[in-house]
């Protein structure tokens, strides 16, 4: 009827986003039965009257295409409640004026006590505006729940405190980086405890549960870089789990995956291992200022003597990088949880190296001066400035 | 039954019948210790939990404290994150599980049945005491090491992390047989215990919600107490059960906390909506709106409650089916609360509305009740929960519903029993400027945080973005108003025992039978037989000016006098 016709204006083209299209709907016959409901024509003509509303104040920036039906929903919401609330305060306020009683004793004149046909009426209401709310509610959460078939998966892995994202051609990043206009699907698992996946620009969020995969989808609308966030909480580090997603323009996406994923080959030992401890979630722990942190600093660290907390003093030299990497509870450092996951399958050997040049780089028992200043005088020669300008959002 | 109200009477008849009131009749430690009355029990919860808020309030305000900047203010990671879970486990455990019907229950439901005392009343002694070592077990925790997973105990967190996590949840195991023996307590009392005359639909409405949350109570802490075992047997054994690296499913950890949790939730508000019930109609003097509406609506929530306990786990990864199944039966709790809401603003509307302290407590309640009710819509729907899920928008739901709900009817019930618990009139005055300040703090405190919630602030953060500062600051100073607001309120109760006026038998008005007993009552409750009418029928009594108080109408039916 009338409602196909509202439906194919508020989804145009978008095929992915009807939910009987995904699995969900077809593996549940309930789901099917709901999505069938067309809440499409509603929320289609109510938001060019919540279009104009400073919905600034509550929101985050829309930056994904279920952003601004995720924002009716919620403003449809809203301004229920706020007619509720008033009613109720409203009234509550006006019998406060109109019924006080300033004299002790006072008695109320009779006035019944029982309505049936009122408390029908707001029981009833309310029932009619719950379901109205559940059925919004539910076809937008669908079509969050049900990536469309064509998606770009990205693999993603938390572990305390940081993210990984791993791209089809099997490049790894610490910072999420999504193509413009396309669906990105997110299949997404936990090494060690939960935690949760947010970004408040594209309203959507999903828990990340070791032992088990879990998944959202979104499809970003503006170029730009928006907050990502662990929102489960997971210890001491929890509150500083952030990173950034990066949306590219379209088609360029490709293009910088491709030169980001050589970029190591490109540029100076010592420089592609600060790019890799950037990329790779390491100065989420170990700071660059030489300020300790929840590791040490990863200044002054090479060729310095470090004491271990089962007594033993080392050297810390290539192999004990080496293995700090990969096996973190072998030498630990005293002073320090033991709270380091190991590296082993995130980092190919050749990272590792770099790494190892980057921390001779950044130690005073590193590498002889005139290394180093040679290092420096080939800096600007071998960095091409594309790649330079990828680099400098970290 | 019988057999233990008897003994009590025995107990102290020596001190009983001249002039004695319950909390002069036996002195000394262990009489208080060891009694099988009520009403001391009562007292001693009430005691006991308001100090357990105060603990749990003193890590609030350390918490907002280091939350004033987005840095480092005055604590380390580590710290603040065991602030928190103590700052919740303590509010949830010690203080507002048991706040309403164990301390004002305790005290009143006998009373309201016209008793001598409550069923079983070494159960309900043995209730207490277990509740006092669950407590100092919870406290000990702190001096274990503290624990620093959540009052969620989410695992597998729970089951890696270091600190006193056993020790905490074994306090957790033990407070629940304190809530289970409650709750049999009143289910027993209120069956057989009713006086001749007063039938189901005769009872106060506070005896319906009280009942109603009796029935969560001991049928849903089994449930977490078994999941806090499990939990225990995982961290001490290594059972795997939650933990996948041990095997486990660390979300069927959730299902079983929240089956408990989700119920817990109507177990705090529902007595809370009980004192309200009998406040709106005592201060409108007027017979309530809708008494069996309301009385229904308590029973409708506390079944509606054990079949939505999904709705804290609409984004952990449970089936999209069971997401959107608990999502429709989210929303049929909201219409029974919205049923109680309309009903009270009916009994106010041609009343003579007296707005004496605690029926300014209840007004405060119904309008942060409104904005905490309201607002668990959008957390009801999948699109919007999403996310809001797991943000400050959550936080400030639930103490909109817990604190601005539970908390402000617990002060409006204890303002409203106070002079008969103690026998002194507090002022008015103060007790309303408390009530305030209380009202402002807390909406300076916690509608910032529905603000920077949907903006995108994550709970339990430590360190959180600079744009969010302005939120948090905001939070912080409007957390210390309402200590002051808090304050403020204890100052006027503590003021009224050291130089309060004479309570009178009935300063109110009310209609219910423990405004029969004495002010404060006599060991046994009542000396007279009882005038037994409806609970909710103001005309048979009037305003005495030399008593302060009111009395019945017609002299020959007066209980008592003073």
């Amino acid at each position: 009827m009338q409602f196909g016709l509202f439906k194919s204006i508020f989804n145009p083209s978008h095929d992915a986003a009807k939910p009987v299209n995904g699995f969900a709907t077809e593996e549940n016959p309930l789901l099917n039965v709901l999505a069938q409901l067309n809440v499409g024509s509603i929320l289609a003509t109510v938001r060019p009257f919540l279009a104009q509303l400073p919905d600034s104040f509550w929101m985050p920036s829309q930056a994904s295409s279920k952003a601004a039906e995720v924002d009716t929903v919620f403003y449809v919401i809203y301004w229920i409640s706020v007619f509720f609330f008033a009613i109720i305060v409203g009234l509550m306020a006006l019998f406060i004026v109109r019924y006080r009683s300033r004299r002790q004793g006072e008695r109320a004149p009779d006035s019944p006590n029982h309505s049936l046909a009122l408390e029908i009426t707001w029981t009833a209401i309310p029932v009619i505006i719950s379901i109205a709310i559940f059925v919004l509610g539910f076809q937008s959460f669908m079509n969050i729940a049900t990536p469309p078939r064509n998606s770009y998966e990205i693999l993603v892995t938390g572990q305390k405190w940081q993210w990984f994202f791993e791209y089809p051609n099997g490049f790894v990043t610490s910072e999420l980086h999504v193509p413009e206009d396309q669906p990105v699907k997110l299949t997404m698992t936990s090494e060690d405890v939960i935690h949760s996946l947010w970004i408040p620009a594209f309203r959507v969020k999903k828990d990340v549960v070791p032992g088990r995969y879990t998944r959202t989808w979104f499809e970003a609308q503006e170029p730009g870089t928006y907050p990502l966030l662990c929102t489960e909480y997971c210890g001491t580090g929890h509150s500083d789990m952030l990173s950034v997603v990066t949306v590219h323009k379209s088609g360029t996406f490709e293009q910088w995956l491709e030169e980001s994923a050589n970029i190591y080959d490109t540029i100076p030992p010592a420089e592609a291992g600060e790019l890799l401890v950037q990329r790779s979630g390491c100065v989420q722990c170990h700071s660059l200022d030489g300020s300790p942190n929840i590791g040490p600093t990863f200044v002054d660290l090479y060729g310095y003597e470090q004491q271990l907390t089962d007594g033993r003093v080392v050297i810390a030299d290539e192999n004990y990088i080496r293995t700090s990497i990969l096996e973190p509870m072998t030498d630990l450092v005293a002073g320090y949880e033991p709270v380091m996951p190991t590296y082993a399958g995130k980092l190919k050997d050749k990272e590792i190296t770099y790494i190892i040049s980057y921390l001779k780089s950044a130690s005073d028992r590193g590498p002889s001066e005139e290394e180093s200043a040679e290092a420096e005088t080939e800096d600007p020669a071998a960095q091409d400035p594309d790649a330079a300008s990828a680099t400098e959002e970290e | 039954m019988s057999t233990g109200a008897t003994t009590t009477v025995d107990h102290v008849d020596g001190h009983d019948h001249h002039e004695g009131n319950y909390l002069t009749a036996g002195r000394g430690l262990r009489s208080w210790l060891f009694t099988l009355d009520h009403k001391r029990i009562g007292v001693m919860y009430l005691g006991t939990i308001l100090f357990a808020f105060l603990l749990g309030g003193i890590f609030a305000l350390l918490v907002r404290t280091e939350l004033l900047t987005p840095q480092q203010t005055i604590m380390s990671a580590d710290d603040y994150n065991r602030m928190f879970t103590l700052h919740g486990a303590i509010m949830t455990f010690l203080f507002i599980i048991p706040g309403i019907p164990a301390a004002l229950g305790n005290f009143i439901l006998p009373l309201m049945l016209g008793a001598k005392d409550v069923a079983l009343p070494r159960l309900n002694l043995a209730s207490y005491h277990i509740y006092v070592i669950g407590s100092l077990m919870a406290v000990a925790s702190i001096l274990a090491g503290g624990v620093d997973t959540g009052w969620t105990f989410y695992t597998p967190y729970s089951t890696t992390t270091n600190g006193a996590v056993i020790l905490v949840t074994l306090s957790v195991f033990v407070l629940g047989f304190s809530s289970i023996f409650t709750g049999i307590n009143f289910i027993v009392t209120v069956h057989r215990m009713r006086p001749a005359g007063m039938g189901w639909f005769q009872m106060p409405l506070m005896l319906w919600a009280l009942y109603a949350t009796a029935i969560i109570q001991v049928l849903a802490t089994p449930v977490l107490a078994i999941t806090v075992l499990l939990i225990i047997a995982e961290r001490a054994l290594g059972i795997g059960i939650f933990d996948p690296a041990l095997g486990g499913d660390p979300v069927l950890f959730q299902h079983f906390f929240w089956f408990y949790s989700h119920p817990a939730v109507y177990i705090m508000i529902l007595p809370a909506m009980g004192v309200i019930s009998e406040l709106v109609a005592i201060f409108s003097r007027k017979p309530i709106f809708g008494y069996k509406a309301i009385a229904y609506s308590s029973i409708a929530i506390a079944v509606f409650s054990f079949l939505v306990w999904g709705h804290h786990m609409f984004v952990s990864g449970q089936s999209e089916l069971a997401v959107v199944i608990f999502s429709a039966l989210t929303f049929s709790v909201s219409i029974p609360s919205a049923v109680k809401v309309f009903n009270w603003l009916s009994t106010m509307y041609r009343g003579a509305i007296r707005l004496e302290t605690p029926m300014v407590y209840a007004l405060v309640f119904i309008f942060l009740f409104g904005i905490g009710g309201l607002t668990g819509l959008f957390l009801a729907s999948l699109a919007t929960d999403v996310h809001l899920h797991d943000s400050y928008f959550v936080v400030a739901h639930f103490h909109y519903t817990m604190m601005g709900g539970t908390m402000i009817a617990f002060l409006a019930g204890i303002y409203h029993w106070w002079p008969k618990m103690f026998g002194k009139m507090f002022s008015q005055k103060w007790g309303n400027i408390g009530a305030i300040v209380i009202f402002v703090g807390f909406n300076v405190t916690f509608f910032s945080q529905f603000v920077m919630g949907a903006k995108g602030m994550p709970r339990r953060y430590f360190n959180y973005p600079p744009e969010f500062e302005i939120y948090h600051v905001m939070s912080s100073i409007g957390s210390y108003v309402l200590a002051i607001g808090l304050f403020i309120a204890a100052g006027v109760l503590v003021h009224s025992l050291i130089a309060g006026k004479k309570a009178p038998v009935n300063p109110w008005g009310g209609a219910t039978l423990e405004w029969q007993a004495a002010s404060p009552p006599i060991h046994h409750n009542f000396d007279s037989p009882l005038l037994l009418t409806n609970p909710y029928d103001y005309t048979a009594q009037r305003w005495d000016e030399a008593e302060q108080g009111y009395v019945p109408v017609d002299p020959e039916k007066e209980p008592q006098t003073t």
